[in-house]
């Protein structure tokens, strides 16, 4: 029996096609577009091939920008995996102060991004803020707006306080799934807890935690306001990461053909180390 | 190997509640060592939670459990030398399956010689010798509950095992060859084994004894036979059988029960257990492979309309109408299927006295 063909169903998909392209395809050509030409103006324009490209990969500050932000998503990512599932292990299992942990941790994922930044500002200094007064007061030389290893840890910290409560949320939804027959099944197996983290809690939790780790890597890989409202980047370049050299080159200096290069290999990075983590994460699964 | 005895045991999961509800209502039982039992019982009626209770994973807020004679209330389920299997398979995703048979062992510091044989031994028995190398993770159910049997097994020290509906996943026709494997597996090792299930076809392949399980109740403990041929309580009737047993609600008259117009006289051991018992919850049952249907008018039989019939492959269940009850009758596999008027016969040896909802036994033993 062969199957009738409809192509009247194209129809039905055009608006569709439609809309996504004017919202999301024709918006990337342009980026594409941008950055193979030299633009002066509407009718002055040079085809340059991947001459902008090989500037970007060149130059220095911005290699330096993109090892900053690896280290950076690295101890993202090596602080708040762990201290997530750790949250999440330690919060009660129901009743009352489950629900206020729950309600505790969702709070600073409400705070707008701005906001964070403001608060963290304040926050540190040593003037008016109680965290940087109490390191001062306890003889601790701490300054963020003038010693980069200070900076560096301000903006972990930031980063930490803001987001670890994703994890430990998500950890805890995928905790909550397992079957109370495992942990039984486990204690008559006689298993110590660190058995029953490592072989039950942990493999359980792999789905939720593939997500949270992609989103934790492409959220602290594109990191922005937070501390450009911080430090500005500063002291010197030491926190200025990918997306803020990107703002200034595209807004700041108008030079929207580099720029497009630059959008373009941001992004490729962050789609080849998610692909990286999707497959590092999966691949043991079908053995 | 052990006999679990349980004494005065009664479970409550909110016993401080005024009025709290009993899931197990007090009870006592025995267990022999390297026996086949089954728990049998429907949804609900507490076989999930007397299982628990023995493993230790549930604390039980009255009476005590006993292994040997030994008092084990206090003990922790993993010092209780009990492996319990789960109505969904548990296995441990990313070990292999030699791990997971070698985990219970492994957490005991057994040596990886005599866990190597050990494990061998038990994946033989279980047929998972092929898949030894393979991670549970991609197991299909059956494999994956022999598996979670097999870690049970592997333990010397384990006396008994409890199984919580293990068949429940498992496909049909895979389900009678792991029931086997299991009987087979009891009678080589001689484990006292527990099995709980809702499925009487299941627990009457399985034990050598049930015991029949109704609100928080053991009513009746004895062989697939017994439970079939004199159910102690109206529940077993109703509950082993398909379909269960007629049950007529009579009332006494001079010549002993009526129902409807008809007239039913007991016997004399019978006769004087109603007579003295003042209570007017009487019942006369018969199941359905008893009764007697006739074309034709014949001594005892009494006249009633057939409603329908059901054609189970194998044999007809008749629906009779009779004092305005239905009554179902079984017809013999080389019976004509009657029509219209027919007549029925209970004989009476098959026909049980209850009186408030227990049997009085014919020979004189009051169970």
């Amino acid at each position: 029996m062969s199957k009738t063909k409809n192509n009247k169903a194209w129809f039905l998909v055009l608006p569709v096609f439609a809309l996504v392209a004017f919202s999301a395809i024709i918006p990337l050509m342009t980026v594409v577009n941008y950055s193979l030409q030299d633009i002066f103006d509407a009718s002055t324009r040079y085809f340059v091939g991947i001459e902008w490209y090989q500037m970007i990969l060149n130059d220095s500050r911005l290699q330096d920008s993109l090892l900053r932000q690896f280290i950076f998503s690295g101890c993202v990512l090596l602080i708040e995996i762990p201290l997530g599932i750790l949250v999440a292990l330690m919060m009660p299992k129901a009743g009352k102060w489950s629900v206020v942990c729950l309600l505790v941790l969702s709070l600073p994922l409400l705070v707008p991004l701005n906001v964070v930044g403001t608060i963290w500002q304040i926050f540190g200094r040593a003037d008016i803020g109680l965290f940087g007064w109490a390191l001062n007061s306890l003889g601790i030389d701490y300054n963020y707006a003038a010693n980069p290893m200070d900076a560096w840890f301000t903006v972990l910290l930031m980063d930490v306080w803001h987001w670890t409560s994703l994890i430990a949320l998500l950890s805890f939804s995928g905790l909550r799934a397992i079957p109370d027959a495992y942990y039984q099944a486990a204690s008559i197996d006689r298993a110590s807890n660190w058995a029953i983290f490592r072989f039950i809690q942990l493999p359980k939790l792999k789905s939720v935690l593939l997500i949270g780790v992609l989103l934790r890597f492409m959220d602290s890989f594109m990191i922005y306001t937070e501390p450009f409202v911080l430090t500005g980047g500063g002291p010197g370049n030491s926190t200025t990461f990918l997306s803020q050299s990107l703002t200034k080159m595209a807004i700041g200096q108008f030079d929207i053909g580099p720029a497009g290069a630059f959008s373009i290999i941001y992004f490729l990075i962050i789609l080849l180390v998610s692909w990286l983590f999707y497959t590092a994460m999966t691949h043991n699964d079908n053995k | 190997m052990a006999e679990i005895q349980l004494k005065g045991l009664a479970h409550s999961y909110n016993k401080h509640a005024e009025n709290p509800e009993y899931a197990i209502r007090q009870m006592d039982h025995i267990w022999k060592d390297g026996g086949a039992y089954a728990l049998l019982g429907p949804s609900g009626c507490g076989k999930s939670t007397l299982l628990n209770i023995i493993s230790g994973l549930l604390a039980s807020s009255e009476g005590e459990v006993l292994f040997d004679g030994v008092r084990v209330n206090d003990i922790p389920p993993q010092e209780r030398n009990i492996a319990q299997v789960f109505q969904f398979p548990v296995v441990y995703d990313t070990m292999t399956v030699f791990d997971n048979l070698a985990f219970p062992l492994r957490n005991m510091k057994t040596s990886e010689s005599k866990i190597l044989t050990k494990v061998g031994e038990i994946a033989k028995i279980l047929e998972l010798t092929t898949v030894l190398n393979k991670k549970a993770a991609n197991l299909t159910a059956d494999e994956k509950q022999k598996v979670s049997m097999g870690r049970g097994l592997v333990r010397d020290d384990v006396s008994a095992i409890l199984f919580d509906e293990p068949l429940t996943v498992i496909d049909p026709q895979l389900k009678w060859k792991l029931r086997r494997k299991l009987k087979q597996i009891q009678e080589k090792f001689k484990i006292t084994m527990v099995y709980v299930t809702h499925d009487q076809l299941e627990a009457s392949t399985f034990a050598d004894k049930i015991a029949l399980m109704y609100e928080g109740q053991v009513v009746q403990f004895g062989t697939p036979r017994e439970l079939f041929e004199y159910p102690n309580h109206t529940f077993v009737g109703y509950f082993i059988g398909s379909p269960g047993m007629n049950l007529m609600a009579v009332q006494r008259c001079e010549q002993g029960l009526i129902f409807g117009d008809t007239v039913f006289t007991l016997n004399k051991y019978e006769q004087q257990c109603l007579d003295d018992s003042d209570s007017h919850n009487v019942k006369l049952g018969i199941r359905p492979e008893f009764v007697h249907v006739w074309d034709k008018p014949n001594g005892e039989a009494h006249l009633s309309e057939v409603e329908f019939v059901e054609d189970l492959g194998t044999y007809k269940i008749i629906s009779l109408k009779f004092e305005g009850q239905t009554i179902k009758a079984r017809l013999q596999e080389d019976q004509k299927v009657p029509h219209g008027q027919v007549y029925i016969s209970f004989p009476e040896q098959w026909l049980m006295l209850y009186i408030d909802e227990y049997l009085v036994a014919k020979d004189g033993t009051y169970e």
